[in-house]
């Protein structure tokens, strides 16, 4: 029974890291398939420095209809049996493994790297971002499109390659990297005065998101319990982040379809919120609200009564806006049927967030491994079935909504006293695991800490790093020319995907 | 004269057109929008810059934006203004107009292959499949024109219409042609639903991506043709839609100079109240354009 092998914790606990099982290469691999098979998901999967010359692989699986989370490991030297051929959602996690650890994956169906970094151990160095043999199709009418890393408007790097037959793409290989920095690198060591600056720039436009599963992580590494002021004025952040981002996204989208209104009606709404997220820290994306502990700012009561007046004029603006898309059918035309993921599809891959919701998968951090103020305010879950860019925008549109009536109600209920505690060292020798749904979904940091209470090592999973193998499985079969509108609906994160 | 007065017209005002459509579209989405005049800033900016040229382009890139202005500034001798005549007009001057935009069409996609740019292959040859399908419905529908004006000259065909001609005795004739040159000339000008002028997405556009590799004044040349370009199409979708014969010529270049103005303001309309449609779609409107001309055509043969 894989259960007997593994450790099983809750979303932001911590526990002594001498509690984690250390299986057989063979339990290990029976446990992970096991797990996923009976319904869990692979969260992290990563390796840290084992003794000398060996690595430690740990794997995080979430249980969702459970609430819980599995914790196992293995440790090994070179190679091992790779899990992908039996387990799609390792595929990825394996490359990144193989990549900076030096451990093959034997017998993994796509074997290169994910961002082209240096190996940890060793002394190879890094290779050239994006020089590697791609997926290819022969035959005379095949044509390969490559797009990017230098893409035409101010977007972040990234290489896309189309196998397309006219306009039908039949493959699409997304290659990343050109964006890493080495931060889970520069984490171990720490908590330092930088990390929580590191932790806000690793995905600009998931400061709040990061930042909060960061401090979530060393709240529960120092037993610190956070203010209730401080989990709501935390949550109000979140869903001003989500708010920004999703309102910003439709009206990218209704922009790719060339549907002026809402495109520009949204890139001012969007705008209206993001100035709600200045006037909590005076930083539009959120910088310097959520500190290990608590919040750094407080709210108000002026500040409380602007907030209440701009929510109650931004809400029927983004209704009305948004509404004109589903009203004008040259737009849902375009939406429907495009860009579709099944719902197998996605519980093979392991989507996480939006995307995942968007394909009938009921998935979603703040109800499954509730945290923060979400243990004890719930917001529904919004779903649909199609798994199409007219479903990813459509749980967009449903999320705005509940994420405005949140804000709202939490503002006007707004517990009283302190919105912050110092956090005590943090304790040596733990491991936690913080998951925090982001507008883009499932984030997930992991922390080990050292015998002195210092990171031994923290990871780092951003939702774009489980999402874009959908997004290159969703252009399957569709036109190219349908590339960016899909590429739009997903909107993932190269920098957050990069580290 | 006054046909000399309207090609001067064309060259000044086309641009001002685009200008008309760009402030419509700004409108409808709440912003104030750019300069009317942008693009005549934009042309002399162009012009006074160098063009860049890649190693792996021949003389044909460089031919194609002079070839496509001196293309479509012919064509302008053809094109009667409203009431007004062209300042050429000879049986099957039709034929001359559909083969200079055809030349236009052409050399932009040449010049667009010979970059060697997967991009601009892909605009290319979704250009080539549209207009293919295009051409058809314009064809047809000046002949149902020409047989019902017994005339084969694009000036013979378009004078002596009155406005009472749209309701009264080949009222459905008019309106069929009417309606599918207003979808050539949104397909030929790269409006939406078929094509979207605004776009920056390589991937999705048609017209624009050919010209992604060109710069300076040959960029310039482009931008102006495709506004003379809409000019001349717009003209030809005027002249059945406000048909003035005053008898006094100015007075009919004025009443043709506010329906091409009113006709940007309508595409800025339709620009800001539907999306592009999915590329697989397009074929159908066009084929569905030809298909009115067509019925128009069977209209007038009795």
């Amino acid at each position: 029974m894989p259960n007997d092998f593994s450790l099983r914790i809750r979303n932001a606990e911590a526990l002594p890291i001498a509690r984690i099982p250390v299986l057989s290469c063979d339990d290990f691999r029976q446990t992970i398939i096991e797990s996923v098979n009976s319904g869990g998901r692979i969260s992290a999967y990563f390796g840290m420095r084992f003794a000398e010359d060996h690595v430690r692989i740990i794997a995080v699986v979430a249980f969702e209809d459970k609430g819980d989370l599995s914790v196992f490991s293995m440790v090994v030297d070179r190679g091992y049996p790779a899990i992908t051929p039996d387990c799609a959602q390792a595929h990825w996690f394996e490359r990144e493994l193989a990549e900076q650890w030096g451990i093959e994956p034997v017998g993994h169906p796509w074997l290169k790297p994910v961002r082209f970094q240096a190996p940890y151990r060793g002394n190879a160095i890094a290779s050239v971002c994006g020089v590697t043999n791609f997926f290819r199709i022969n035959g005379d009418e095949i044509h390969e499109v490559a797009v990017g890393p230098v893409h035409a408007s101010v977007i972040e790097p990234g290489h896309f390659r189309f196998q397309c037959f006219g306009e039908e793409v039949h493959h699409l290989e997304i290659s990343l990297g050109y964006q890493h920095r080495g931060i889970e690198r520069a984490l171990v060591g720490g908590p330092n005065k930088r990390t929580i600056h590191y932790m806000e720039t690793l995905a600009g436009d998931t400061t709040i998101g990061h930042a909060f599963a960061y401090c979530q992580a060393l709240e529960a590494l120092s037993r610190c319990n956070v203010p209730p002021r401080g989990l709501v004025l935390r949550g109000i952040a979140l869903e001003l982040e989500r708010l920004a981002n999703h309102i910003g996204d439709l009206g990218a989208l209704a922009g790719d379809v060339g549907f002026l209104p809402t495109a520009s009606y949204c890139g001012r709404i969007r705008g209206d919120v993001l100035n709600f997220t200045a006037l909590l820290c005076g930083n539009r994306f959120g910088r310097g609200i959520v500190r290990p502990g608590g919040a750094a700012v407080d709210l108000d009561g002026d500040m409380v009564d602007v907030l209440l007046k701009g929510l109650s004029a931004a809400i029927p603006d983004t209704s009305s806006a948004v509404n004109l898309l589903w009203d004008t059918p040259s737009v849902t035309a375009r939406f429907e049927d495009t860009g579709v993921v099944p719902f197998e599809v996605c519980e093979d891959l392991g989507l996480v967030g939006v995307a995942a919701r968007a394909c009938g998968v009921d998935r979603d951090v703040r109800k499954d491994l509730p945290f923060g103020i979400y243990r004890f305010v719930h917001i529904p879950t919004a779903t649909w079935d199609t798994g199409d860019v007219f479903g990813r925008a459509h749980v967009r549109d449903v999320e705005i909504q509940r994420s405005f009536a949140f804000v709202r109600e939490q503002l006007e209920t707004l517990p009283k006293g302190e919105v912050h505690v110092d956090p005590a060292p943090l304790m040596p020798e733990h491991l936690a695991v913080s998951l925090v749904e982001g507008w883009r979904g499932e984030i997930c940091h992991v922390a080990l800490t050292d015998d002195r209470g210092r990171f031994a090592s923290y990871k780092v999973v951003d939702p774009s790093f489980h999402n874009w193998f959908g997004l290159a499985y969703a252009l399957r079969g569709q036109q190219i020319s349908d590339f960016p509108l899909c590429n739009k609906s997903f909107n993932l994160s190269y920098c957050g995907h990069d580290l | 004269m006054i046909s000399i007065i309207h090609i001067l017209f064309a060259v000044l005002l086309a641009p001002l057109a685009l200008g008309v459509i760009n402030r419509t579209k700004a409108i409808f989405a709440g912003r104030r929008g750019q300069p009317l005049l942008q693009l005549y800033w934009d042309l002399f900016k162009l012009l006074r810059k160098g063009a860049v040229y890649s190693r792996t382009t021949t003389w044909v890139f460089s031919a194609g934006p002079l070839v496509s202005l001196a293309a479509v500034l012919t064509s302008l001798l053809v094109v009667p203004f409203g009431g007004v005549r062209a300042l050429l007009a000879f049986p099957g001057d039709l034929l001359l107009l559909a083969y200079l935009l055809g030349l236009m069409r052409f050399f932009t996609v040449i010049a667009a292959l010979d970059t060697g740019s997967s991009f601009e292959g892909m605009g290319a040859s979704r250009e080539v499949t549209f207009s293919a399908l295009a051409e058809p419905a314009l064809l047809l529908g000046l002949a149902a024109m020409g047989r019902r004006a017994g005339s084969l000259s694009l000036s013979g065909m378009y004078s002596g219409m009155m406005p009472s001609d749209l309701v009264h005795h080949g009222g459905p004739v008019l309106i069929l042609v009417a309606a599918a040159f207003l979808v050539v000339f949104l397909a030929e000008n790269a409006r939406i639903p078929i094509d979207d002028p605004d776009t920056h997405l390589e991937l999705t556009m048609i017209h624009e991506v050919m010209a992604l590799d060109h710069g300076g004044p040959d960029f310039a040349f482009i931008q102006y043709a495709a506004a003379l370009k809409m000019w001349v199409l717009g003209a030809l979708l005027i002249g059945i839609l406000v048909p003035m014969h005053t008898g006094l010529p100015p007075l009919d270049v004025v009443a043709a100079l506010i329906g091409m103005f009113l006709l940007a303001a309508a595409t800025g309309v339709i620009e800001s109240t539907m999306a592009r449609l999915r590329i697989l779609r397009v074929p159908q409107l066009l084929v569905a354009a030809s298909v009115l001309s067509m019925l128009a055509l069977v209209l007038v043969l009795d």
